[in-house]
């Protein structure tokens, strides 16, 4: 196996983490959803928490494509 | 692969001498620009939006009064009463952040936030002030963080290096996170944009027809880029705000 297919390899299987990051955001978009659906004047501070969740959650997804990114192109 | 167009997508990011002979000569880099840019953007909007002093604001006024109240009541509703007294601080982090990420949102300006030496020093300066704060208000009672209160004796060995380097990683999650989702986001940009070229080199006049795609996309990209730079900013600030409140408060 040549070193460039290694590469394409490799950044395909760093991304796997995004499957976990996938249903981690539906986990805190639906917990959102749902809470809101029940208590809708509750809103502002669930909004600012869930926007929280997200971007703590984005960030793994993001250290995943980093690491991709670097396989690719460093 | 030798023969395909490669993707330069971390080019971007290479830093370049700012202002001819005399920035070359002082290490003045695009990087310092983009920072002297945003800080004086931060404090025209403060100084002309704040001039008039309206009873009913105006336009700048408002967003002046409205990004010091979002900053203030962060500080309040997260640290509580002490927050007050770093609400300059949190203002301008946050400040300087989101400018940061905005102007970098911009084509040809360099985003100064996806080089790791700047989010790193932003995160090291927090850490320090937090640590800094917690040693003040609560002298060597601060170690006593490490080991909750309740928690079993016996389970000391375990908790107590966790807490450790849950409280020692702080610094490099806050630095990694924003600096992730900056070069993220760039490279994105620029993976698609080469897609446009490759199309066109690819299939010649039909490409230019295909190549609408990768340019849809990074239109959309844009705007979540926008959403991103904020909500970034945001976190910044938030999670300072938290750490600022576990030092103030110990759990």
């Amino acid at each position: 196996m040549d070193v460039a297919a290694a590469k394409a390899l490799g950044a395909g299987i760093a991304v796997i983490a995004l499957a976990g990051v996938g249903i981690g955001i539906g986990n805190i978009f639906s917990a959102l959803v749902s809470s809101v659906a029940r208590n809708p004047s509750a809103r502002d501070q669930v909004f600012g928490l869930g926007i929280l969740g997200f971007a703590l959650t984005e960030a793994v997804a993001l250290f995943a494509l980093l690491i991709a990114f670097l396989i690719l192109f460093a | 692969m030798a023969a395909e167009p490669s993707i330069d997508a971390l080019g971007q990011f290479r830093l370049a001498p700012a202002l001819g002979m005399v920035g070359g000569s002082v290490n003045f880099t695009t990087a310092n620009e983009m920072m002297v840019l945003g800080a004086v953007l931060v404090l025209a909007l403060l100084y002309y939006g704040m001039k008039p002093k309206a009873v009913v604001p105006g336009r700048l006024q408002a967003m002046a009064e409205m990004s010091y109240q979002f900053i203030y009541n962060m500080c309040v509703d997260q640290i509580g009463h002490e927050g007050k007294g770093f609400f300059p601080f949190i203002f301008t982090l946050f400040f300087f952040v989101l400018m940061c990420n905005l102007l970098g949102l911009f084509p040809y300006f360099f985003t100064y936030t996806s080089h790791i030496a700047i989010t790193a020093a932003l995160a090291i300066m927090v850490i320090v002030l937090v640590t800094g704060v917690a040693l003040a208000t609560h002298g060597m009672k601060f170690f006593t963080y490490f080991f909750p209160d309740g928690a079993p004796k016996l389970l000391a060995p375990l908790i107590i290096p966790v807490e450790i380097i849950s409280y020692l990683s702080r610094p490099v999650s806050l630095s990694i996170r924003l600096f992730a989702n900056m070069v993220a986001g760039h490279v994105m940009f620029e993976v698609f944009a080469s897609f446009m070229f490759m199309l066109v080199g690819a299939l010649g006049a039909f490409g230019y027809i295909a190549a609408v795609g990768p340019l849809a996309i990074n239109v959309i990209l844009v705007g979540f880029e926008l959403l991103v730079a904020f909500l970034q900013a945001y976190v910044f600030a938030i999670l300072t705000c938290i750490y600022l409140h576990d030092a103030v408060h110990l759990h």
